[in-house]
């Protein structure tokens, strides 16, 4: 079932796309920081606050998609013992863990001028701080641990233990009282955002997950290459 | 129209102290991908020039092999 992407045989295509990602993802920066800083308008309210929702969100939603990616491959990884599903999240893990600290930190920097406030101890900050500090044991889990078996184990119950932090970070605004406003973005029903603000986030969350395709590519060559030097070894 | 962009009506150092750090990490995050790549491929190139010709000819059949020396010979 899962012999096409073998990877002997996708090799070939993943050393060759980081070059053509990387062009993609400086034009569809530079369109979307030129929307966000300059073209866009500012809020009634927030004022040009508002203009680190083009960051904060975006990072946010990168961060939440791929820790999900984790925990599916990881359930993947256990049902069909195939460890290029393993080699496939452990190349996914960095960028959704910086992902996660650039939503962090630019969340904190918003909070201060809209809610007085470098940090409040509110569910969805302290629920996506959760998320990062299982991301950080899953890839510290990866340096201590030597053996492949054990290490996979090890981190895939990380990842699916990690998962049921997602949908308290997605409903938390709903669940609690909290300072963090409610979403504005809804695919099933009307959103609240303006199309002159959606379009520009809608640019610069192509751009990260172009950014977050590229650090992928480039981890998992690496992962591949890692792979292909114990084979010599073993000659 | 500089001054209106760069002060942001006083939230300035806000806007442009959270996008500075984006695309710092950004650029941190890049450059350390490609430096482990690049230290990989090197490792790689040279345990594959220390192989015997028989060695050599074995690990020569694997196309992905073969790509990795390719993409070596690049940086």
């Amino acid at each position: 079932m899962f012999k096409s992407f073998e990877p002997n045989k996708i090799f070939a295509i993943t050393s060759k796309a980081p070059k053509y990602i990387l062009f993609l993802f400086i034009i569809f920066l530079t369109v979307g920081l030129t929307e966000a800083l300059i073209l866009s308008p500012e809020d009634y309210k927030q004022g040009d606050a508002v203009r680190i929702m083009y960051v904060h969100v975006p990072a946010a939603w990168i961060s939440l998609g791929i820790f999900s990616s984790l925990a599916l491959l990881s359930v993947g990884s256990f049902v069909f013992k195939n460890k290029n599903f393993a080699i496939i999240s452990k190349s996914l893990a960095p960028s959704g863990f910086i992902f996660n600290i650039i939503a962090l930190v630019t969340g904190s920097i918003w909070g201060k001028p809209t809610w007085g406030t470098w940090w409040a101890w509110d569910a969805r900050i302290t629920s996506m701080l959760i998320l990062a500090l299982f991301y950080a044991m899953y890839l510290l889990a990866w340096r201590i641990y030597e053996d492949k078996d054990q290490v996979i184990k090890i981190t895939s119950m990380i990842a699916i233990l990690g998962a049921v932090n997602i949908p308290i970070i997605k409903y938390s605004v709903e669940w609690w009282n909290t300072l963090h406003q409610l979403p504005s973005i809804n695919v099933l029903s009307n959103n609240s955002i303006d199309i002159s603000m959606l379009i520009p986030l809608g640019i610069m969350t192509a751009a990260f997950a172009l950014f977050s395709l590229l650090i992928f590519l480039m981890k998992y060559n690496t992962e591949l290459i890692k792979v292909k030097n114990k084979g010599l070894d073993r000659l | 129209m500089i001054n209106e962009i760069i002060s942001m009506n006083g939230y300035g150092v806000y806007v442009w102290s959270a996008f500075s750090f984006t695309l710092t990490s950004f650029v941190t995050l890049y450059f350390v991908t490609k430096l482990q790549l690049s230290k990989e491929q090197k490792r790689f190139t040279s345990k594959f020039g220390s192989l015997n010709a028989k060695k050599a000819k074995v690990a020569r059949l694997q196309n992905i092999n073969k790509e990795i020396l390719l993409n070596a010979s690049k940086i």
